[in-house]
């Protein structure tokens, strides 16, 4: 092995640079050498010169002038230049580069070469950075070398087949009936490739897949043969034979084994074997116990094996290698939403994974513990979710935060705790949560009614120790403002009694007022709360009259606007105030996607998928805006009239029009409409909710419909009272009149 | 696996094989901040890191950090094997590597990488295979040296 002295020298010299200066220098030079060297003609050196050119390009430096003297050299007849010149192209050229192009013909040439090493370059060459034209040229080779070469070349072939399969997906039949018989051979590295290739071919197309099915014994068979045989020291890696290939092997058998009964029953016992027998005191057997779990838990296996394989990934919890330790997270988190009970027996060694020191660890202990939570462990898991939570890198914190939310909406098992959790979470982590929870929790707040005391003074307590954390500040503000005479009052049923004087309270919230660390809804917050306990308290008014009066003239514009408004209501509006400002009502949740008109929170749009009749007309629908009068109800003397008129190819204007021909007035007349997904809904105002009788008035109602599908179901919904008793009655509409259904 | 890292305790590139088609540019970008990410790890952390949607395993070898970044259905632990068995060809084929070997002799690093892994996947599993199959590549090469030698002389 001579070692190359014009490069090493130049490594040499580089590295004695002492500053990046000096070295660029250094590079200069050496580079400028090169490129003279690259005009002349062959000297013999040149595969010194381009591997000098090789690491400087290392280095960081530019070497594209390189990139044709690479073109050149893999065309030599020297063995030497061919090898650097296709180490250059591998490193220089990628397949975005258009001289890449320039090596396919000589790739071409040397695929069949007769030396198995110059076949060799060419095939590593191709499978590292071969285009999809490349490929597309050179597959028949590549074809034929699977057949009809050594060893040698039929492992590589096979692997630059892979290669080729991933750059074109359609040429992966063309090997599919090679990589087949490849699977008789008894090279390992033949073996190996196989069954890359194989598993490629599979995760690419079905009837492949399906094909291969029929592998499966022989499959089977080989990875007995490595499981069982005896010593075999060319293949063996710390008493496992062979583990590259059992690993390639398991995941082959995976894929094949997936959601299929024949399959997956023909490999039960190999992976029992397999799970059992496997030496796990070292990386090597964990390595292929890990396949094995992953198999067993991705195919139809018998319920005895997957008990076995997740009692692996429990033993690999208590494993002392963190590595180990993380794979089985990963692992337990693909299977907690399937395999939940088995899981859950693990719970106690995930939740002391929370605490490990490595951050990657941690994060997957959050997500599993998360997953784990039920009704029965939540208050302990969510003891052990706080402590981590107070100690957890930042990145994790705003994930843990939301979790716990979640975790404790779902599962609280009292009104208490759960506010206390909160609490608790905004006390250590309020800077990292979502802007919902202030809402969420104000309105948990407020439905909790025999809690408000026990809130507030907890609250109040929290805001006297720390106004750094906005959410906590805000909730407490409100809290504050709203229970004050509670806070004020001094007992509580749930806490100790605490006397709490009215100054207090607004030295409190005048302190949150004027810190700087306040956001400017903060302020908002605390402003709105002094205002409201105005009517709340009794001595000292006149101190809550100047705070409003001094922020009228505040900077900024939302605060001055509400202590101008405050300041109105104690000047011109005193009579209204405590009718303003009294004690709001238990806010509801608002289901989500309401539309003007619909007038309770029921969502009724969801409506059963309709036929839908799509593509070109047949025949081009009139343009005309015709109206079209229908009668769509007519009930208990109670008439609804539909009106359509189109405004364009897809928009429509509906008018309902209700008469009431009874003796009786009928009031609180109500009209809902519900269309399916892909219309789009906009009721307008009726104008007006009661039909006097004998049909003396009318009400009617525009409804403006988007219908880019042509669909004509749509529900109406007719609701009003009439000598004391409500009625309710649904309509179905399946056309629009003046939508044609003839030529759809 | 998609691509292979060595660089040593001050972030300088040793070898860097690529097996996705990337710029110039986006190769370093990746490269430095990779080798950021890793060199701010703890000693005794996880091999294994989540970077940018890529796996990486990792795993230091004296003054020398070997980073792979692998596909989603990879396994982890037969990649710190692979990693392994390269650093073991290494050091039979320079007797007790170390890094500086790896410096002065990068070519050949690359010639033993290229004779183990193919297209990001391993192609020989039996270390003797692969150590002859360089020895004999090498020799090819020094004949012909040897040749050219000759002729000039004469």
């Amino acid at each position: 092995m001579s070692p190359s002295v014009p490069l090493q020298e130049m490594i040499r010299a580089i590295r004695s640079a002492r500053t990046q200066c000096e070295e660029r220098g250094v590079i200069q030079r050496e580079c400028a050498a090169i490129r003279a060297q690259f005009r002349q003609s062959d000297n013999g050196g040149r595969s010194h010169n381009l591997a000098k050119l090789l690491y400087v390009h290392m280095l960081g430096y530019p070497a594209h002038f390189g990139q044709m003297e690479c073109v050149r050299m893999i065309a030599s007849p020297r063995y030497s230049e061919k090898r650097v010149g296709y180490l250059g192209a591998m490193m220089l050229l990628d397949e975005k580069q258009d001289a890449s192009l320039l090596i396919t013909n000589s790739i071409k040439n040397d695929l069949s070469h007769s030396n198995q090493y110059v076949q060799s370059l060419a095939l590593c060459t191709l499978a590292c950075m071969g285009s999809a034209e490349m490929c597309r040229d050179l597959a028949p080779e590549i074809d034929r070398l699977l057949r009809a070469s050594n060893s040698y070349i039929k492992k590589k072939a096979a692997l630059c087949a892979v290669h080729i399969v991933r750059k074109v997906h359609d040429l992966g039949e063309m090997f599919a009936p090679a990589a087949r018989s490849l699977l008789s051979e008894k090279n390992h590295g033949v073996l190996h490739g196989a069954v890359v290739l194989i598993t490629e071919l599979c995760e690419r197309n079905l009837e492949t897949l399906e094909k291969f099915r029929k592998a499966v014994p022989d499959l089977v068979q080989i990875m007995k043969g490595l499981v069982i045989s005896g010593y075999s020291p060319e293949h063996d890696v710390a008493g496992i034979s062979d583990p590259f290939l059992q690993v390639r092997i398991l995941r082959l058998l995976r894929i094949l084994g997936h959601n299929n009964e024949a399959a997956s029953d023909a490999m039960n016992d190999l992976l029992a074997q397999v799970a059992t027998n496997t030496d796990s005191t070292k990386t090597v057997g964990n390595a292929v116990l890990y396949e094995t779990v992953l198999t067993v838990l991705d195919i139809k296996s018998e319920s005895g094996l997957r008990v076995l394989a997740v009692n692996i990934l429990g033993r690999f919890l208590l494993n002392n290698d963190r590595n180990i330790r993380y794979i089985a997270m990963i692992s337990l988190q693909k299977i907690v939403g399937t395999d939940h009970n088995a899981v859950q027996r693990h719970r106690g060694t995930i939740v002391d994974c929370l605490k490990d020191q490595d951050a990657s660890v941690k994060r997957r202990a959050l997500d599993l513990s998360l997953a784990l939570v039920s009704a029965s462990n939540i208050r302990s898991m969510m003891k052990e979710l706080l402590i981590f939570l107070s100690s957890c890198p930042l990145e994790l914190r705003s994930q843990a935060a939301s979790g716990i939310f979640i975790a404790a909406e779902r599962y609280a098992p009292s009104q208490r705790w759960h506010i206390d959790t909160i609490l608790h979470v905004l006390t250590t982590a309020g800077g990292d949560v979502r802007d919902e929870t202030v809402p969420n929790l104000i309105q948990l707040i407020t439905n909790a009614s025999e809690l408000h005391c026990y809130t507030v003074h907890k609250l109040y307590r929290a805001l006297l120790t720390d106004i750094s954390q906005q959410s906590l500040v805000q909730v407490a503000c409100w809290c504050i403002g709203e229970y004050g005479d509670l806070l004020l009052r001094g007992e509580c049923q749930e806490t100790e009694p605490v006397q709490v004087h009215e100054d207090d309270v607004l030295d409190a919230l005048e302190t949150v007022l004027q810190s700087h660390m306040s956001s400017p809804a903060t302020r908002g917050f605390a402003l709105t709360a002094t205002m409201k306990l105005s009517t709340r308290i009794t001595d000292n008014v006149d101190r809550i009259r100047s705070i409003v009066s001094i922020y009228g003239s505040c900077i900024d514009v939302e605060l001055q606007q509400r202590a101008v408004e405050y300041n109105a209501l104690f000047k011109k509006y005193d009579h209204m105030r405590a009718a303003v400002l009294e004690r709001m009502p238990v806010i509801e949740k608002t289901a989500p996607g309401q539309t003007n008109g619909e007038s309770t929170g029921e969502p009724i749009k969801d409506i059963q998928s309709v036929k839908v009749k799509q593509g070109e007309l047949l025949l081009p629908q009139p343009p005309a805006n015709q109206v079209h009068d229908t009668n769509v109800y007519e009930k208990d003397g109670v008439t609804l009239t539909m009106s359509c008129e189109k405004q364009s190819a897809t928009g429509l204007t509906v008018t309902l029009t209700a008469s009431n021909s009874t003796e009786s007035d009928i009031s609180s007349l109500t009209l809902q409409a519900a269309v399916p997904k892909s219309v789009q809904l906009h009721m307008k105002a009726p104008s007006g909710d009661s039909l006097p009788a004998r049909g003396a008035a009318k009400v009617t109602q525009m409804v403006v419909l988007n219908n880019p599908n042509k669909v004509g179901l749509t529900r109406i919904r007719i609701s009003y009272s009439s000598q004391g008793s409500a009625f309710q009655d649904t309509i179905q509409i399946d056309a629009f009149p003046g939508l044609s259904a003839a030529g759809h | 696996m998609q691509f292979m890292l060595l660089f040593s305790r001050q972030g300088k590139l040793r070898l860097q094989k690529w097996y996705v088609p990337l710029s110039d540019k986006e190769r370093k970008k990746i490269s430095r901040d990779l080798v950021q990410t890793i060199l701010a790890r703890k000693p005794k952390m996880c091999s294994f890191l989540e970077w940018r949607d890529l796996k990486i395993v990792y795993k230091r070898y004296a003054s020398l950090y070997f980073c792979c970044a692998v596909e989603d259905q990879d396994n982890e632990l037969i990649t710190l094997e692979i990693i392994h068995r390269y650093v073991e060809l290494l050091d039979k084929y320079f007797g007790s590597v170390c890094e500086l070997d790896i410096i002065f002799n990068f070519e050949k690093a690359y010639f033993i990488l290229d004779e183990f892994l193919l297209g990001g996947e391993a192609q020989e599993t039996s270390k003797k295979n692969v150590l002859k199959a360089i020895e004999q590549a090498d020799l090819l090469q020094e004949v012909r040296i040897f040749l050219y030698h000759q002729i000039h002389l004469l």
